[in-house]
């Protein structure tokens, strides 16, 4: 037989799992351009909905006349907050607590509200509708400036009680939503107050947006016959939207199914409930149609999901030599309209609190302050988990602007302040366990790999250079070294709307030794099709090929929270591995009865399962799959599944290190970067492929962040950045190439050591691009300068430095 | 409204003819009326390139193009490119090399490169990074699609070599 002849080296790699370069079996579909999107969703009958929508960022509406567009053929139906009132959802829950207008109820709050819902015949007669659609309003004071709104006497939302508490406890005013503080404020300061030296900064992560290539969407389609709700969505967490929507409608939520087609990026946009996604389940029920609504770039941009807005006011301690005694920030957060934020409830400010960084530092004390203003909801987690780019952006940061004051080298600066590897599991003083790293390893890989000594002084002598004239160009290199909290959550402390933050996996092995595994979570470019199955095939020896992924439909997979913050390996990921070893233990079993010898003396090997000292006598998981079906077993029960929930013990903390050489015409005010060298530890590493893959995508959103990409408002609430003219988006003439590398420090708590990837890159990446231009003007006094570093604005730097003549 | 207009393209090789708004974009009449769904609306403002199709020997973003305006034209979509048991060789090259994620901007993407490496058979990095600015991508971050537009043409060139 053809497996005695089979080496182990040949067996494990038929199998395609762990540690394989697969390639990806989602992408047969997408290079032939047959992926099934959202908008690729066309059902009989099918409604189009399109939004009137708020020119004004602040005004009270007086009155909206729906006639005309009534009028015009083929409108089937306007909707407003007067008409969702009965049914009780003008308004709906936020994930933050908070609640947010489904339509207008009698003011907006943020240019491009969603005011009233048109539905039509096709989308062009919908979009003459709402042109129809006739709105009074009254403008009010606009209010962009979150520092300026705890100040102002308008009261921006006149719905919450005056002086009640919020969700998160007292607000401060009438614009406050929440305070919440970490750490030991007392003894923070007072390592401040005696410090040798305090470097100070107040940091700036400005309002940005995860801008997806396929914007937010949804059909819904009720079918008033069975009482069935169909609701096919750009979601990233469909199980929880069913709940939600169950909740909200009243609908039994078995008669709810949400699915979630392809979703074409995420980036955390499609996390958040938005109005669209509301008011189609509406109109549907109200018209007894399917009715799809897809927002246009411009909707995207302006109305769902920014993220960031983060001013952070840093204070670093530290001895002479450089041992930072003490961290305390004060962030002043604009949450725009709503507080829409996407974050885990008992977290208003997200993981904020990984703000200590990679660094042992024995004290800190971090508050975070939300404010309301006349800007988009939302807050959602672009690319990251809850809050960690912004917590990391200002760690790094401050490291450097400490290194400027201590007039030390940043990298040697970070290097005595690293926690070290015999320090795993690390507390640190916001109230984390990391859970495993070796960040000196790392840290010395990547210097020596670019050669930093020799960057160093190559940037002394064009300094030289640019001072006798020679160049117009500087030099800066970029350090960043980040570590990540990812995986959320334990359901202890990580929940969404009361849903603990598990996750799952079921498996079906089917007679012939081929499989289905569903999980909870949903990719959105990510390949999960792809990699579960290799987790799986390491796990029960069963090729990966042989094994369907499914995701996204709440009917089939079972209950999940979906994939965001990095958390689908290090939870569905577990789940699927502990449902694999379910399925093994069942297997180990059969193998024992038709082997005739005890269950102990068996033992898993690849892709079987041998008798103990004779390797000669084995069954192949596909042999005791066949036989879980066909074979009466005494005390076994026939066919072979599994299903797993799992509530990891812990989030797992990747960390990676990075740097960027850059250089920057003083003229110009582009910076050019010549290289970028980024190592990821992820834990285990399931396909070296994929991870390379979501290190670029990560990095480049990453570039596009630090250099460029901003959500803009004008004094009046007016968003200047509402096309992609405006809102910048790299192509592959500005994108350069990148080296990866990596190390490996397996997670202790996860089954098989991962602990997540897709994050890391934009993390590390948005500091170290930043780091780089800061970089490049130290040598003329510059200590900080705020993102992004747009061409005008690092003109704007070198001219303020002198740097022009 | 206008009356409608009576339009006539040859799409992946077949013959189509309806009636049209003045108004009506291709890329609806594509996606909407012939179901070709490979093209996606990424931007509505010609800078994303995931509604990219060839018009008449023209890789063109149809979102910005009346389907009025392409009375008459061939026009070849993703959907054109290949078939499940004959994939082009940048079909191929894409999934080979890992050059897409999401897979919301391979079509526009491979359309493009089609006509790229059409136009210019042996390209350099350095003209693939350019002649490919038009169409964005959000996951990949470039690297790992100029790799594959890189190796699509190598085959391409090997190929007709083999065949002289």
């Amino acid at each position: 037989m053809k497996d005695d002849v089979e080496s182990r080296e040949d067996r494990t790699a038929g199998l395609k799992g762990l540690g394989c370069a697969r390639r990806r079996v989602e992408d047969l579909r997408f290079t032939q351009g047959k992926g099934n999107y959202v908008d690729d969703i066309k059902l009989p009958g099918m409604l189009h909905g399109d939004f009137v929508r708020s020119p004004y960022a602040h005004a009270r509406i007086k009155s909206i006349d729906a006639s005309a567009a009534l009028a015009l053929d083929g409108v089937v139906a306007v909707l407003t907050a007067e008409d969702l009132a009965p049914l009780g959802l003008h308004w709906m829950p936020t994930l933050a607590g908070d609640k947010q207008m489904v339509l207008a109820d009698g003011k907006v709050l943020f240019q491009g509200q969603e005011v009233a819902f048109v539905v039509a015949r096709d989308r062009y007669v919908a979009a003459d509708a709402v042109e129809l659609v006739e709105v009074e309003y009254e403008d009010l004071p606009v209010i962009t400036d979150p520092f300026e709104s705890l100040k102002s006497d308008v009261v921006l939302r006149e719905d919450l009680e005056p002086g009640a508490d919020g969700a998160h406890g007292p607000r401060k005013h009438h614009n406050h939503i929440f305070t919440w503080e970490v750490g030991d404020k007392e003894t923070t300061e007072q390592v401040l107050e005696e410090a040798e030296v305090v470097a100070e900064e107040m940091v700036y992560y400005h309002r940005t947006h995860p801008c997806p290539l396929e914007t937010c969407g949804a059909v819904a389609s009720m079918d008033k016959v069975n009482g069935k709700l169909t609701i096919y969505g750009t979601f990233q967490a469909p199980h929880a939207v069913r709940t939600v929507v169950s909740l909200l409608s009243g609908i039994e939520e078995h008669n709810i199914r949400v699915i979630s087609p392809d979703i074409g990026g995420g980036f955390g946009n499609k996390v958040g409930v938005y109005p669209g996604y509301v008011c189609s389940v509406v109109a549907s029920i109200v018209t007894g149609k399917p009715v799809k609504w897809v927002e246009d770039r411009m909707e995207n941009l302006m109305s769902t999901a920014f993220a960031r807005d983060y001013w952070m006011q840093g204070k670093i301690a530290a001895t002479r030599e450089g041992k930072i005694t003490g961290l305390w920030c004060h962030t002043t957060a604009d949450h725009g309209g709503f507080d829409a934020c996407a974050d885990p409830t008992k977290f208003p400010a997200g993981f904020m609190n990984i703000c200590t960084g990679s660094y042992d530092i024995p004290v800190a004390y971090l508050a975070v302050d939300g404010v309301y203003t006349n800007k988009a909801p939302g807050g959602v987690s672009y690319r990251c988990s809850f809050r960690v780019t912004e917590a990391i952006y200002f760690i790094e940061r401050m490291i450097e602007v400490l290194a400027i004051k201590l007039n030390v080298d940043a990298a040697e600066l970070r290097r005595i302040n690293f926690i070290r590897k015999d320090q795993f599991p690390y507390q640190s003083a916001l109230g984390w366990e990391y859970d495993s790293g070796d960040y000196h390893t790392a840290w010395d890989k990547a210097l020596a790999a670019v050669d930093y000594k020799g960057l160093r002084e190559e940037q002394a002598q064009r300094v030289e250079d640019f001072k006798a004239g020679k160049t117009r160009k500087l030099m800066g290199v970029g350090l960043t070294f980040f570590t990540e909290i990812v995986g959320a959550g334990p359901v202890k402390n990580c929940d969404i709307l009361g849903l603990g933050m598990f996750d799952s996996c079921e498996i079906r092995i089917h007679p012939t030794g081929s499989a289905i595994a569903r999980l909870g979570t949903i990719s959105q470019g990510q390949g999960h099709a792809t990699t579960f199955a290799q987790i799986l095939a390491s796990e029960i020896g069963l090729p990966a090929d042989s094994i369907t992924i499914e995701e996204g439909d709440t009917d089939t997979a079972p209950y999940g929270l979906g994939t965001y913050g990095s958390r689908s390996t290090p939870v569905a990921g577990a789940a699927t591995a502990m449902a694999g070893r379910k399925i093994r233990a069942k297997a180990q079993m059969i193998a024992a009865y038709l082997l005739e010898v005890h269950d102990d003396d068996v033992e898993f090997d690849i892709d079987r399962f041998v008798v103990k000292g004779a390797p000669e006598r084995f069954k192949t998981m596909k042999e005791i799959a066949f036989a879980a079906y066909n074979q009466a077993i005494p005390g076994i029960e026939p066919g072979l599944e599994a299903v797993s929930y799992y509530d990891p013990p812990n989030m797992t903390y990747p960390f990676g290190a990075y740097v960027c050489v850059m250089d920057i015409d003083v003229d110009t005010g582009v910076p050019e970067i010549r290289r970028f060298y980024a190592l990821d530890d992820c834990g285990t590493r399931i396909n070296p492929m994929i991870i390379e893959g979501q290190v670029h995508g990560g990095l480049t959103e990453a570039l596009a962040v630090a250099l460029g990409q901003e959500i803009a408002y004008d004094d009046l609430g007016n968003v200047k950045t509402g096309t992609l003219m405006d809102f910048f988006l790299p192509t592959a003439w500005e994108t350069p190439n990148y080296e990866t590398d990596h190390t490996v420090t397996p997670s202790p708590h996860h089954p098989i050591g991962a602990k997540g990837v897709g994050e890391s890159p934009h993390v590390g990446g948005v500091p170290c691009f930043s780091n780089a231009v800061n970089d490049a003007f130290r040598a003329f006094g510059l200590t900080h300068t705020q993102m992004p570093h747009d061409h005008w604005r690092i003109w704007k730097t070198a001219n303020r430095l002198g740097l022009h003549g | 409204m206008p009356d409608k207009m009576h339009v006539k393209l040859t799409v992946n090789g077949e013959a189509q003819e309806f009636l049209a708004e003045p108004r009506e974009l291709l890329i609806y009449a594509l996606r909407e009326r012939l179901n070709l769904t490979g093209p996606h609306v990424g931007c509505d403002t010609s800078h994303c390139g995931a509604c990219t199709v060839i018009v008449d020997g023209k890789t063109v973003k149809s979102c910005t193009l009346f389907v009025a305006q392409a009375n008459g034209a061939e026009i070849t979509t993703i959907e054109g490119l290949g078939s499940p048991d004959d994939l082009s060789p940048l079909q191929r090259a894409f999934r080979e090399h890992h050059g897409l994620q999401c897979g919301f901007c391979t079509p526009g993407m491979i359309t493009r490169a089609t006509k790229l490496l059409e136009e210019n058979p042996t390209p350099t990095e350095e003209e693939v990074r350019f002649g490919m600015a038009g169409n964005l991508c959000r996951c990949t971050g470039y690297q790992n699609i100029v790799k594959s537009i890189l190796a699509a043409a190598a085959e391409i060139n090997a190929a007709k070599e083999a065949a002289e």
